[in-house]
């Protein structure tokens, strides 16, 4: 159950190598979180994060999950339900694609699509109805300030994040009241190896920063969080930027 | 029988969750309520004054049990009240004032039922003296698992799991209750300053015995030598001659009339109670108190609950809700207390309800808070930066002192501090593991903390 703070005694990562989804769990495993489950596709990574994640005490399992296969998400998932109470679910996978070469293969784009958007439909379904039984839990759902509006540089990622964001916003209005607490999170540029070799953006944070916008998003039961919180107010004003001007933007 | 699909809490309004609110209004309605409760099981629930999630179970059944509120039997000479669980000791009070008595453990709210006031084993001012709430219940019925009513006599074991059991061991239905002879509703009260948390700790140490209801408000901001400066304000039941000849008190001297200021507001801000308005308000409430007055006549409602004259207060802290501590050390372990109120005091906890009294002897209920000696209470905005990891560190120091929290106030302990401060959790365990094997009682405080 989570306590007076929000704080989860169980965790589960959709996304199970994210660097942010670690920096997140090594945060709850700190405050009060004893099971994680990390889902993903098997790897030598996703062991190695459980590894990293054990030496700090919790109670750590793998799950193979692949975002692309939605089919096989409710026997995965249901798996991990049936063992016990999940108090929060973080749903954090998602591929950066690459947009120069996604604009010419069409079909790597739509690769960025299903794993960003579909796959996270799908996933995140199947995560809310089990949290619903359960009568209380977080779902927490790594959206990006790349769906807030979309840029030139980088808009298949963007849209594949602005369809996600919109669910989420509605799944958060549909589960109002039945216990279950939905939470988008907006991080800006973060650094980490999915950013990699890219030119930094300002207000670039870190994976630890939004761990921490989290644990503050959860005590606070909050429904959107940008990290950093600056980021609301500056994408407000881009967001009502007239298209000539923001297509001329250098960003 | 009615059922609500609805969000519930605790009386602090934190981690809400959602749950089938059903409300028996007879025994074999609430039979059918725990057969029929389904996989995520079922709690009981009164008047909703813990602070916690004790009395939440997410994704199962509540039962509302303030639909069992009838009075059976009051035995006038011999001063016991047969009533269901549902009924709350306010009800109690209106009745059984009139005819001399009073409930034996009253704690600061009159809004508790009985089942609630077994379940929690709560204590009152009169601990010292009187013991918990347990120590007066004859006998229960307890509707267990299976279906069953059984009556729980004292001494045996699962009495001693019910009564502090959190609900855990089964509904109760109704209980005998022995009470205390009162020959008037008025109460005689002493109050007196303390300069700071050892001459507090001397005072009550020293003349508590002399009264029978004892408590002291400590101001927790107060910095410096004034480190817990408290009021003390301890006092009996009036004695009749106590009150003067022609007053309306003497012509009516066992009429009940609690005050009632009106509601708080539904929607309150946040961060009302900061450290700066709760530092005014504790100035003004050390420095409104007398010295020393001693023989003042008080309402019952005004010496034991203050609280309960405006409805709704726990709205004060707003949306994000507030977090009670409670913890008890023994004897000897005053090092310990005056640290962790040290603690307090330098993290600028904004609390303008916190309490410190002395127990007496402990009650046999296995998973009863009250050990003899001293037990400090407050209230704190869950909002408050830092609050969790703080507490995280009181609640180690307090286990290493062989203290405990209180589970009826708790929303936020570990599991794993739990069986240093509860030695007779495993009995406890073994006996719900064999009295109740499919895990029908079941709550979000049992969950977290895998009772």
């Amino acid at each position: 159950m989570k306590d007076a703070f929000g704080l989860p005694q169980s965790l589960l990562v959709l996304g199970g190598t994210s660097e942010i989804a670690l920096a997140t769990a090594r945060r709850m495993i700190a405050r009060r979180t004893r099971t994680v489950w990390l889902a993903g596709r098997p790897s030598p990574a996703l062991e190695q994060s459980a590894a990293e994640l054990r030496a700090l005490g919790a109670d750590v399992r793998t799950v193979a999950f692949d975002a692309l296969d939605p089919e096989s998400h409710e026997p995965a998932l249901g798996k991990v339900f049936a063992e016990g109470d999940i108090d929060m679910v973080l749903l954090a996978f998602g591929i950066l694609g690459d947009q120069a070469h996604d604009e010419r293969e069409p079909l790597s784009a739509v690769r960025v699509a299903q794993t960003n958007y579909t796959g996270a439909v799908s996933a995140t379904l199947v995560s809310a109805s089990a949290l619903q039984n359960q009568g209380h839990g977080s779902l927490v759902v790594l959206s990006s300030v790349a769906g807030e509006r979309a840029r030139r540089a980088n808009f298949i990622y963007g849209s594949s994040k602005a369809g996600l964001d919109a669910f989420t916003q509605g799944l958060g209005d549909a589960l109002h009241g039945t216990g279950v607490h939905v939470m988008v999170v907006r991080p800006g540029f973060v650094r980490s190896k999915m950013t990699a070799g890219l030119a930094e953006a300002p207000l670039a944070t870190t994976p630890e920063a939004v761990a921490t916008a989290i644990e503050v998003g959860l005590r606070r039961r909050s429904e959107t969080v940008w990290v950093p919180g600056a980021l609301r107010l500056v994408m407000s004003a881009l967001r009502h930027a007239p298209r000539a001007l923001f297509r001329r933007l250098p960003i | 029988m009615p059922a609500d699909t609805v969000s519930v809490t605790g009386w602090g309004r934190t981690a809400p969750t959602v749950a089938r609110l059903i409300r028996p209004r007879t025994y074999e309605e609430a039979v059918a309520a725990v057969r029929g409760c389904g996989v995520r099981g079922g709690i009981p629930r009164g008047l909703g004054r813990a602070y916690g999630d004790a009395a939440q179970n997410a994704g199962g059944a509540v039962f509302d049990m303030t639909g069992l509120d009838r009075i059976h039997a009051i035995d006038v000479d011999g001063g016991t009240v047969s009533c269901d669980a549902g009924v709350s000791l306010h009800r109690l009070m209106r009745v059984l004032l009139p005819l001399g008595w009073f409930v034996p453990v009253t704690p600061g709210t009159r809004q508790v039922t009985v089942g609630g006031a077994i379940g929690a084993d709560i204590h009152g001012k009169n601990h010292h003296v009187s013991g918990s709430f347990s120590r007066h219940v004859l006998s229960l019925e307890l509707l267990t698992a299976d279906g069953e009513i059984r009556t729980v006599r004292r001494d045996t074991p699962l009495f001693d799991a019910t009564t502090g059991g959190m609900g855990l061991t089964g509904v109760i239905l109704t209980a005998t209750v022995q009470l205390q002879p009162v020959q008037t509703s008025l109460m005689s009260v002493d109050t007196e300053r303390a300069r700071d948390l050892d001459d507090l700790m001397a005072r009550l140490a020293a003349t508590d015995d002399h009264y029978r209801y004892s408590v002291a408000w400590v101001d927790l901001l107060a910095r410096g030598a004034a480190t817990g400066r408290a009021v003390l304000t301890r006092g009996d039941h009036a004695p009749l001659d106590a009150l003067r000849e022609g007053t309306r008190a003497r012509r009516d001297p066992l009429a009940f009339r609690p005050s009632r200021l009106p509601p708080a507001p539904a929607h309150l801000p946040e961060g009302l109670l900061n450290r700066r308005t709760v530092a005014c308000f504790n100035e003004l409430w050390y420095r409104r108190a007398p010295r020393a007055r001693t023989g003042e006549l008080q309402k019952l409602s005004t010496f034991f609950h203050p609280l309960d004259g405006v409805p709704h207060w726990n709205r004060i802290y707003g949306r994000g809700g507030f977090v009670q501590y409670q913890f008890v050390v023994g004897h000897g372990q005053e090092e310990t207390l005056r640290r962790i109120v040290r603690r307090i005091s330098e993290h600028r906890c904004p609390s303008f309800l916190a309490v410190l009294k002395r127990f007496g002897d402990a009650d046999p209920g296995w998973l009863s808070f009250p050990l003899p000696g001293w037990t400090l209470a407050l209230d704190i905005p869950a909002a408050l930066p830092g609050l969790g990891a703080l507490l995280d560190t009181l609640d180690e120091d307090v286990a290493a002192a062989g203290g405990r929290v209180y589970l009826a106030k708790d929303s936020r302990l570990r599991p794993e501090s739990l069986a240093a401060m509860y030695p007779r959790l495993d009995a406890f365990r073994s006996l719900r593991a064999e009295l109740d094997p499919r895990g029908v009682f079941v709550s979000d405080l049992a969950r977290r903390l895998a009772l």
